[in-house]
């Protein structure tokens, strides 16, 4: 792709400040879309671009929209969820930190496209610099009357907030969101009702993604056409990778939506760490099932995935070398869940800690044969039982560990130690 | 009404009802830990999932309201399969400490377990997460995090019911657990509700903890004395000994809730002061005699005391304590026939007495409004009335039933007025008054005797006698029908008998019965002449 939409700065150096974005054509989506379209005009261009959430459950953005209720008195609020914690995952931070006004401009666009007055950005309270540079970029258009009151003119009146988490992973489920943004302890809501009609403060809420929100004045300055022919059409669009793991460069790579798994690997990030083999990848942060060497000529968009029973998730993607212990990557994996968990619901708040007690268990070569297969029912009996969905996000990956690479685990237990482990390797102590 | 399926059976019942509802309905039982019907659905615990028709997913009973055409199955094995689950879940960090856990017989992790769960542990003891123990919350609370599962009753019980937010969850996961906000204690007038609705032994009550294992209780249906607000209580009890109150629902009264102070009033019905057999006083003051020998004695100092001319000569002053059977077999017998005399009520409360707009009632009495209705407080004598015929030597015997007027009206008021009455006191408790009876009768506590009382908003309430009185003290209502007989009058054989005359003669009991007050008592039926005849 010549031209890029998310990761402009690497073009543009410093389009993090308004005088540069200005200089590029920055605002000039938000201009066109305030003063000669409506909102339901800009939500139809939106909905016809067939733009995905780029949060990882791959949800229309335009269609979310429309679910608002028409005949509400109450206000309706944006959340913008920059939470970014899902581990292998970096994108929205780029797009926070150095192409600070494209979210701006794309949050301006929402709020106007959902009635919307005030909007609250809830950011990854690790991300300083991010909400700093936000806070700053905020005041730049306040000054230039491009957010506060009667923007471009219009009567359109839009306040942004800057909202810094404390730590927790799930306050990035939007409904926990919510929660942690009403002052509340983030324990995810049972859904229905859906933000669209209780939502923040009990009002009817949208909450979408720093990627998603990115991608929109793209969509309105270059139409619903332009994005659908980019990538695949089901799931279009531009699409920020986030390469890390064993690769010669790791780092994050905009591409069109659907790229193979492949090349984004081997041609972008340069291939494996000094020639060593692909033993493993998490295409979509460490949420989703892992892939097997033969299984990465998958297209990278959310319906290609789907059909080899994997996601593109948040398209974190983790790559993992022929040296690596699958039992530890995956004791390491749910001890994040573990750690994690809100401890809401029963299954997850047990489940999490007991699938890392006997994950340590088996790594330091403790285990026993029919630990395996505990692991195995454990992650069933958590996955879809719980009001949200971090139960499944650690049972899938343990699951698919263990199908895909159940030799290393049996290895563990009849060993009574890590095979790739030399001697004299310091053990772990249980968490 | 949506007329839904659970389990192959049909049922009909009112919208707006949950799963777990309709499912008791049909008598089928949907297992849950988190949900309570007095607070808001948290949905935490998963023990209710169910399978529904259409649904890919399981749902829980307690968040799923019933629809029309719903098909519901509650004992598929994906649903059992799913309940072995969340059961296994909530208890492998639990320290399983059933031998010394005073929940042991009410625990629904016992019974769950036994029902629903029943599988091997495959979960190695020394790896439980450890939490702390006998967490002091408060005056009446005292916490185990260990054996916690999370469901959050506590904390909602407390966050919608009080309001007063004591009690929150920290830290993340496994690692949750309850504890008091910091420079919180949990010392709200209803703290020992969170006791009640914790499903497990990680919230128990300091005054009943350790003191008897739950299944040597027995249960009996009653009405908290406290105050006039008349919550249902369930009176635990084993030979003779109560070791707990507990609130009963009643939609009209109290929900699910009583308050502390109304929970610890049980003490008051079996303190060392306690009356067991009938005293008259002698040259060395009050010696014990039989009954006949006090009601003898009694009919006589009547028979003497009453000239022919028919003047006030016998008085009776009745407490709020009382029953209304109680109360109106006083005025029965003062206004009888053979007895030519007056009876008036007491209903007296300390001055200043705690109250609030929720359940806690400044009127610390629990029948002023059966009073009220059998016309003692408003009609033509009062205490007052008959304290200055006393004094002034027109009243022999003075009738004083559960009302201590000593503290009521001061020693000095009493002293004037009782100076030369021969005072016969009904009551269940040595108290001021009884240093001034000629005679004492024991009477029963309100765990020991059959009645009614009437609450502060005009709801007729049954007391049911959960052991006999001690010694030989005598529920009011049989105490005073004797000595009714002994006086010439009838002999009444039961409360349910007293009742039944009541509610014939008295506008406001109209058609009540034992049997139509049920559990959950009746509103007046007399209401409106009441009012009208108060108003007048």
């Amino acid at each position: 792709m010549a031209e890029k939409v998310l990761l402009r700065h690497l073009d543009v150096p410093q389009i993090h400040r308004l005088a540069v974005y200005l200089a590029h054509g920055g605002y000039e989506a938000a201009r066109k879309a305030l003063t000669t379209l409506t909102p339901e005009e800009v939500t139809e261009q939106v909905k016809a671009s067939n733009l995905r959430g780029r949060g990882g459950a791959g949800f229309v953005a335009g269609m979310k929209w429309s679910f608002l209720p028409k005949d509400s008195t109450k206000p309706v609020y944006l959340c913008c969820n920059a939470d970014e914690s899902e581990p292998g995952t970096f994108k929205d931070r780029a797009i926070i930190e150095w192409n600070t006004h494209t979210l701006l401009e794309g949050v301006l666009i929402t709020a106007y496209a959902i009635k919307c007055h005030t909007a609250y950005i809830y950011i990854r309270g690790e991300f300083a610099f991010g909400a700093r540079r936000l806070q700053e970029a905020i005041a730049e258009a306040y000054k230039a009357g491009l957010l506060g009151k009667n923007i471009f003119g219009t009567g359109f009146d839009l306040d942004v907030y800057v909202h810094r988490g404390a730590g927790a992973y799930i306050c990035g489920e939007e409904t926990g969101l919510i929660e942690s943004l009403e002052g509340k302890r983030a324990y995810p809501r049972i859904k229905p009702p859906f933000p669209a009609t209780y939502g923040l403060f009990g009002c009817p809420t949208i909450v979408n993604n720093v990627e998603t929100l990115a991608c929109v004045p793209s969509i309105i300055k270059n139409g619903p056409e332009w994005f659908k022919s980019i990538g695949p059409e089901s799931s279009p669009g531009p699409k920020i990778y986030c390469v890390s793991g064993h690769v010669e460069k790791p780092g994050l790579y905009e591409l069109p939506m659907g790229m193979p798994l492949r090349t984004v690997i081997y041609d972008y990030a340069g291939g494996i760490r000094g020639g060593k083999k692909l033993k493993a990848v998490m295409p979509g942060g460490s949420s989703f099932p892992v892939l097997t060497p033969n299984e990465i000529d998958v297209h990278m968009d959310f319906d290609s995935m789907r059909k080899i029973n994997a996601f593109l998730g948040t398209a974190g993607i983790i790559v993992m070398d022929e040296d690596t212990c699958m039992v530890r990557a995956l004791e390491i994996i749910d001890r994040f869940y573990h750690h994690e968990s809100c401890g809401q619901c029963s299954p997850c708040r047990e489940g999490t800690g007991w699938l890392h007690k006997l994950l340590v268990r088996l790594e330091e070569g403790n285990g026993r044969a029919e630990d395996i297969d505990l692991i195995d029912r454990i992650a069933t009996n958590m996955m879809g039982n719980t009001v949200c969905v971090l139960a499944d996000a650690a049972a899938m990956p343990t699951q698919s560990f263990l199908s895909k690479f159940r030799d290393e685990f049996v290895a563990h237990v009849t060993l009574g130690r890590c095979p790739l482990k030399k001697d004299g390797e310091g053990r772990r102590q249980a968490a | 009404m949506p007329k839904l399926t659970i389990d192959g059976r049909e049922v009909t019942v009112e919208g707006g009802l949950n799963l777990i509802q309709a499912a008791e309905r049909l008598g089928i039982e949907v297992p849950h830990y988190c949900y309570h019907p007095g607070l808001s659905i948290s949905g935490n615990c998963r023990m209710c999932l169910v399978e529904i028709e259409k649904m890919p997913k399981l749902q829980i009973a307690c968040n799923t309201k019933v629809t029309d055409g719903m098909v519901v199955y509650t004992k598929t094995p994906k649903v059992k399969a799913a309940q072995e689950a969340v059961l296994e879940f909530l208890l492998i960090n639990h320290p399983i400490d059933c031998p010394i856990c005073d929940q042991a017989g009410e625990c629904k992790l016992q019974d769950y377990y036994m029902d629903y769960g029943a599988y091997k542990s495959r979960f190695p003891l020394e790896a439980k997460v450890r939490k702390r123990k006998v967490v002091d919350l408060g005056p009446h609370v005292v916490l185990d995090q260990e054996r916690c599962i999370l469901c959050a009753r506590c904390t909602r019980f407390l966050d919608e019911v009080t309001k007063t937010s004591e009690l929150g969850i920290f830290s993340r996961g496994d690692h949750c657990y309850i504890d008091l906000f910091p420079g919180k204690r949990l010392d709200n007038p209803y703290s020992a509700n969170v006791v009640d609705v914790c499903p497990v032994g990680a919230l128990t009550n300091k005054d009943f903890r350790f003191k008897a294992r739950v299944w040597y209780l027995e249960k009996t249906e009653s009405i908290c004395t406290r105050c006039a607000n008349g919550c249902n209580i369930d009176i635990y009890h084993r030979r003779g000994e109560v070791f707990r109150f507990r609130p009963r629902y009643n939609p009209h009264v109290n929900q699910y809730w009583m308050c502390d102070e109304g929970r610890l009033w049980y003490k008051e019905l079996q303190r060392e002061s306690r009356l067991t057999r009938p005293l008259v006083r002698g040259t060395s003051g009050l010696v014990p005699v039989t009954w006949d020998q006090a009601l003898s004695r009694i009919a006589e100092q009547v028979t003497q005391a009453n000239p022919a001319d028919g003047s006030i000569v016998m008085a009776g002053i009745v407490g709020a304590k009382a029953t209304n059977e109680e109360a109106y077999l006083c005025a029965r017998l003062l206004t009888s026939q053979t007895v030519a005399g007056v009876v008036a009520g007491l209903s007296w409360s300390p001055p200043g007495a705690f109250a609030d707009d929720f359940l806690i009632k400044a009127d610390k009495n629990p029948n002023t409004r059966g009073l009220q209705a059998l016309g003692l407080l408003n009609g033509e004598a009062s205490v007052d009335s008959i304290l200055k015929a006393a004094a002034e030597g027109s009243v022999k015997v003075l009738v004083v039933f559960a009302a201590d007027l000593v503290t009521a009206l001061g020693r000095e008021v009493v002293e004037r007025a009782l100076g030369d009455v021969q005072v016969v006191v009904f009551d269940t408790d040595y108290s001021g008054i009884t240093e001034y009876a000629d005679c004492v009768l024991p009477i029963a506590t309100v765990a020991e005797t059959d009645g009614t009382f009437t609450n502060y908003a005009g709801r007729v309430q049954r007391v049911r006698q959960a052991f006999p009185p001690p010694g030989e003290a005598k529920p009011g209502w049989e105490a005073l029908s004797r000595l009714h007989a002994k006086l010439g009058g009838a002999h009444y054989l039961s409360a349910a008998e007293v009742f039944a005359e009541l509610a014939k003669t008295v506008p406001a009991f109209a058609g009540l019965t034992y049997g139509n007050l049920g559990s959950h008592g009746a509103q007046f039926t007399g209401l409106a002449q009441e009012e009208e005849r108060a108003s007048a």
